[in-house]
Parts: C-alpha cells; sequence; structure tokens
C-alpha cells in the first residue's frame, strides 16, 4: 500500500511538471506581449522594454520557463537597484496588471473559493445521498419520483440561472438576507454565513442533482444482488442490509466522482464567484482573462492542476480502502 | 421412518405482478419435508422451482408479487408469521445456498466476518472470540484448507468451488434443520460439484436436517435425493421417491425430461432426444394440462388435457403420484416398456 501511495504521488508529480510545462508554453504562445501590458495605452516604448527586461520576458522562452519553476521552488527577484521587488518562494509570477505576486494573489483569493466548495459539498453530498436514498428505498413511491423530478430539474438548470434566481428572491424580492459581500469567517462570522448561504445552496442543489441520480441507481442496482438476498436469508435486519450491503456498494463510484468534482471546484468556482461577487479564485481568473493577465492564468491554472492530479490519488487510494478488490492489485 | 414432516407446503400459489401481465410462478404446490431427508425439485428454466423454494422463507418481493397457502413449521405458518418472527426463523431455523457463488457473497467484507455476521444475528450475546473459534470450526468442517489465514480473506481471493464452500458455511453455522439448496453445484466444475454435493450430504448425516434441493440436473437428483417433485409450468406434475423416478416415472414430462438426459453407454447413438417446444409462458398458461401442447399423447388421451388441469394423485401400481389424465394403467405400462422405443 505504502508503495502503491508514493508510486503515484512520484507519478502526480511528473504529471504536474508536465502540465506546467505546456502551460506556461501554451500561455507564452498567445498573441499579446505580456511586457506591453505593464502600463497604460500611451506607454512610452523604453518603459516597454525596461518591464520586459525586468519581468524576464526578453529571455528565450525556455529559459523563461526555467526562471518560473525555479522561482517556484527559491523565489524569485525581478530588475536590479531601486525599482527591485521579488517574490518568494512559492513563487508563481508576478501580476503586472495588479502589481502584486501571484502566489500573494492566490493565498488571498484560494480561502474564498475553499471555503465555497468546503460547504457546497458538505451540502451536496448530504442532498444527494440523502434523496438518492429515499428514492432507492421508496422507490415508485412519491418519494421517489419527486427526488427524480427534482434531479433531473437539477441537473438540466444552469448555474447562472439558478444563481441569479435566488439572488433576485432573497436578497432583493423576499429581502430574507442581506446582499453579499464577502467577509472572512474569522473576522464577521454572521456577514460570512449570511453571504455563503446562497452560493453554498446552488451549488450544491446543482451538485446534488447528480448524486442523487448516482445513488439512486446504484442503491437499486445493489439491491438485487445476491449477496443482498444472502444477507436477507441470513435474517439480518433491513437497516443492517442498506448500511453494510446497499450502501456500501453504492458507495464506491460515489468516492471517485465526488473527489474529483471537489477538486474541479477548488481550482475555481467561476461563474458562482461572479454571480455573487466573491473574492475568489474563479473571479480572479476571469479577470485575468479579460486583461490578458498570463501570470495569474499560468498560476491559477497551475493550482487547479495540482488539486485535480492530488484529487485522483486520493480517490485511487480511497478506491483500494473501499474495494477489497482493488487492494489486490 | 418419521411420519411427522418437518415442514408441511400446502397450496402454495405466487404470482408476480410485471407491466406484461400477471405471471403465475407457482400454483397449487403442496409438499412435505421430513428431517434427515433430501427432497429434489426438478424442472425446467421457469418452471418456479426457485420461487417455490425463496417463497419458503419470504425472500419475494413482497410489493410485486402475492403469495397464497401455507407454510407450515413447528406450526406455524411462515407465510403469516410477522416479519420480526421470520428474520428469527431466516439463517436460524431455514437456510439458504444459491446457485451463483461468485455473487453470492458481499464483495467489501471478508468472509470469516460474513460467517460471524450470520451467527451473530441469531446469537447476540456470544463473545468475539468464541465467535471466531465457531468460524473457524466452520470452516474446517467445509474443508476450506488453512482456515486461520483464509478467514481474514476476502471472497475474490477464493475459487468458485472454495467461494461456495463459505457459502454452505453461512448456511450451516447456526445448525439449521432445513437447507435450501437453489441449483447450488450449477455455476461449479463438474469435479467440484461432486465435492460441493458430498460435503452438504455429509453435513445433513451429521445433524439430521433436511435439505431441499432445486435442479435441473437428473444426476444430481439420482445422487443425493431421497425423493423427487418434477415442476413444469409452476405446479407440480409428479412426485415420487427418487428411485421409482428413474425407474417406473409416471408422467410424460419426466420421460421427456429422463430421455434428455446424454449418456456414455447408450445404445442410441446420434441425437440427444428432446421435448419439442418450449416451455409455456407463465403469463398465459395453455389452458387445461399446461404439457399438453408438448405432449404427444395428449390427443389420444382426448380433449380433457386441453380443458381441465389434471390433478395430482396416487397412480396405482406405483407409490408415485402424477398429474396426467392417462389411465393409470396405460402410465405404468409406458413407464415400464419404455416410452422412447
Amino acid at each position: 500500500m505504502l508503495l502503491f501511495i508514493t508510486r503515484r504521488l512520484l507519478f502526480a508529480l511528473a504529471l504536474l511538471l508536465a502540465v506546467s510545462f505546456f502551460t506556461y508554453m501554451l500561455f507564452a504562445m498567445l498573441p499579446s506581449d505580456p511586457a506591453a501590458l505593464t502600463c497604460g495605452k500611451n506607454c512610452k516604448p523604453e518603459i516597454i522594454a525596461a518591464n520586459r527586461v525586468r519581468l524576464g520576458y526578453d529571455k528565450p522562452l525556455l529559459e523563461q520557463y526555467w526562471l518560473f519553476l525555479k522561482g517556484f521552488f527559491v523565489g524569485r527577484d525581478y530588475g536590479v537597484g531601486a525599482a527591485a521587488f521579488s517574490c518568494p518562494a512559492p513563487s508563481l509570477g508576478y501580476s503586472f496588471s495588479q502589481h502584486e505576486c501571484v502566489s500573494t494573489l492566490i493565498a488571498r483569493t484560494f480561502p474564498v473559493t475553499f471555503y465555497l466548495s468546503l460547504g457546497a459539498f458538505v451540502l451536496w453530498m448530504t442532498l444527494g445521498i440523502g434523496l438518492g436514498s429515499l428514492a432507492a428505498l421508496k422507490k415508485g413511491k412519491w418519494q421517489d419520483r419527486a427526488a427524480t423530478t427534482f434531479s433531473a430539474v437539477g441537473v438540466s438548470l444552469p448555474t447562472f440561472y439558478i444563481g441569479l434566481l435566488v439572488l433576485f428572491s432573497f436578497c432583493i424580492w423576499l429581502r430574507i438576507l442581506p446582499f453579499p459581500s464577502y467577509e472572512s469567517p474569522f473576522e464577521d462570522p454572521v456577514s460570512f454565513l449570511t453571504t455563503m448561504i446562497l452560493p453554498w445552496s446552488t451549488l450544491a442543489v446543482l451538485s446534488a442533482a447528480g448524486y442523487t441520480r448516482l445513488t439512486r441507481n446504484g442503491m437499486l442496482e445493489a439491491m438485487n444482488e445476491d449477496f443482498v438476498r444472502l444477507g436477507i436469508a441470513k435474517g439480518l435486519r433491513r437497516r443492517t442490509i442498506i448500511r453494510k450491503y446497499v450502501l456500501r456498494s453504492a458507495l464506491v463510484p460515489i468516492v471517485t466522482i465526488a473527489g474529483l468534482d471537489f477538486a474541479a471546484l477548488l481550482g475555481g468556482a467561476i461563474i458562482t464567484e461572479s454571480v455573487f461577487s466573491l473574492p475568489g479564485m474563479g473571479r480572479m481568473s476571469i479577470r485575468a482573462v479579460v486583461e490578458s493577465d498570463l501570470p495569474v492564468l499560468v498560476g491559477t491554472t497551475m493550482v487547479a492542476a495540482v488539486f485535480i492530479v492530488l484529487a485522483n490519488v486520493v480517490v485511487d487510494i480511497l478506491y483500494g480502502v473501499l474495494d477489497p478488490r482493488v487492494r489486490q492489485r | 421412518m418419521n411420519t411427522v414432516p418437518l415442514l408441511a407446503v400446502k397450496d402454495l400459489s405466487v404470482s408476480f405482478n410485471t407491466p406484461d401481465g400477471v405471471v403465475h410462478a407457482v400454483d397449487d404446490v403442496s409438499f412435505e419435508l421430513f428431517a434427515g431427508k433430501t427432497l429434489g425439485i426438478v424442472g425446467e428454466s421457469g418452471s418456479g422451482k426457485s420461487v417455490t423454494a425463496s417463497s419458503l422463507m419470504r425472500l419475494n418481493n413482497s410489493v410485486t408479487s402475492t403469495t397464497t397457502g401455507s407454510v407450515e413449521l413447528d406450526g406455524r405458518d411462515l407465510l403469516s408469521v410477522d416479519e420480526a418472527t421470520m428474520r428469527s426463523i431466516r439463517g436460524q431455523d431455514i437456510a439458504m445456498v444459491f446457485q451463483d457463488p461468485l455473487s453470492a457473497l458481499n464483495p467489501y467484507y471478508t468472509v470469516g466476518d460474513q460467517i460471524a455476521e450470520a451467527y451473530v444475528i441469531h446469537h447476540p450475546t456470544e463473545s468475539k472470540k468464541d465467535v471466531r473459534i465457531r468460524v473457524l470450526d466452520m470452516l474446517k468442517k467445509v474443508g476450506i484448507p488453512n482456515p486461520e489465514k483464509r478467514i481474514d480473506e476476502y471472497p475474490h481471493q477464493f475459487s468458485g468451488g472454495m467461494r461456495q464452500r463459505i457459502v454452505i458455511a453461512i448456511a450451516l453455522i447456526n445448525s439449521p434443520r432445513i437447507l435450501i439448496a437453489d441449483e447450488p453445484t450449477t455455476a461449479l466444475d463438474v469435479t467440484v460439484q461432486a465435492q460441493i454435493l458430498d460435503l452438504m450430504l455429509d453435513l445433513q448425516r451429521e445433524t439430521n436436517m433436511a435439505i431441499i434441493l432445486i435442479t435441473h440436473d437428473l444426476g444430481v437428483i439420482a445422487e443425493v435425493a431421497d425423493s423427487t417433485l418434477v415442476m413444469y409450468g409452476g405446479r407440480i406434475v409428479e412426485r415420487a421417491a427418487v428411485n421409482e423416478i428413474f425407474s417406473t416415472p409416471t408422467h410424460p414430462y419426466s420421460w421427456g425430461l429422463l430421455g434428455a438426459v446424454g449418456s456414455l453407454d447408450t445404445s442410441t447413438r446420434g441425437h440427444l432426444s428432446t421435448i419439442p417446444g418450449t416451455p409455456p409462458s407463465l403469463i398465459s398458461l395453455p389452458s387445461g394440462c399446461s404439457f399438453h401442447p408438448r405432449c404427444r399423447y395428449a390427443k389420444e388421451t382426448g380433449s380433457r388435457c386441453t380443458t381441465e388441469v389434471p390433478q395430482l394423485h396416487v397412480v396405482a401400481g406405483t407409490s408415485s403420484s402424477s398429474a396426467c389424465h392417462m389411465a393409470d394403467a396405460q402410465l405404468v405400462a409406458l413407464a415400464q416398456h419404455g416410452e422412447n422405443q
């Protein structure tokens, strides 16, 4: 098992290296001059040239990538003399449009995305597995029909639509909640909660729809298994059978998909963050795209990649923990 | 011989509601089961033998199926006791072995856990250590080599035959009085089949339990059963002691079944004989005797075959019962002189 984890982690590291290379090259090949974007429209060519040298864009592409990579481990200094500044390790570059180190920007925006993702994740897993189990246990009854309808409606509604709908209903029309304005949970927990409740629910309802279906189908499939019949023939209680036999086997695919979904969300919930004006990584990425802020794009892409790759490793390990048949190999 | 039956099944009928109509899977089935004896139930797929077995333990879906009649154990009708009582009977008094050992075990728990679970549910006060000793003992009994190591392994680490031994261990851990084995050897290699059957018989001798053995394999019946029910279209068409069913079978369907068994030393070389036609649809059974469309004697016996359901009755001159309209004397004559020649 330990060997398996080590091997997977080493592989993940190599994968991330490759991702960083291709991401860097891809963005570097975009037809925009990052140095030209460092100052306004009426910028003098000398300043652009100086900034190009300062930010290292005058060097060959491969060397630029090398500096980027090295910067991540040892930090990076830009320029010399009075105009010099540095981004400490782990440096992901310098945003010329926001005049800040990318790592600082990410450190500031990531917690928002993290709280958003975590809350939504907990909500949607509870809702999805709960509704899915209910539907499976009451198959054909009204509970099942309600849950199935919910899941059909949920998967077909777009986030921006639901988001705007709840925002309008709760903050403008019903006035139950204040208009969202993000505060750190450590400074103003009440304001944090009232701001987050809508984005959490929006994300959760939409994702829960898929999980409802997954849980329902997984459980119904498991209920037809011979081993469930044997469980009944042993004289086990229905509750025990549902828990140890039915839910247990429906859980494996759910864990896999949940891990990947959660990781994808950590890379930035772009639409939800935009709709609810949350200062997270998703909104920062959108801004970076609009402003051609390449270092920020490379940085957020790398953070997202790290989570996806890590989630894959974690899911693989969990798979082994959950399913003894996988553990063997 | 013990004349008080352990289990008495009377007029058992089971039907399922499906989108295509009502399936009459079992129709008016009655039989008795005696301690220490093995009752074989034979029939084609869809003849109702498996449903008969699972309804004894009330394993059929209670929403889609309707069961009538009675299944009496110790003077209690299992079809009408409450669910908690039924739960205490399942696994404790009546246990079951399924056809496919590959899918009958829960892949997420060790075999030791699964055997222990069957015991603990009926003996909740037993200590963990004692349960483990008992499980190890059971594993030894069913012939699992190296049980101390294998008790903590998962089902996928066992071969098909070994898994069926585990399933049998689960069934027998509470020393049930009745074991229902639903095609226990169908999914296994022929050599393993014999081992599993021997194992069941050995354990039967030890505990004097009754076995209901469901199979479509007449060879298995010949080897282990004491008496036999032949089922067709959800009904019992013949009931006989095992030696009778092979020497003087008294129903045209049984003749067909026996004729369809291949033999190495047979004088009739070439084609294996088959029963013409296909098994009936249980949604719309043929009128009268459900076997009449496939029965070569139906025409000469007359219109009763198509209008009247034949009742199971003792055939004069034998100890078997048959549900056929043909005259007893003719049945016996055909049986004795070999109907295939």
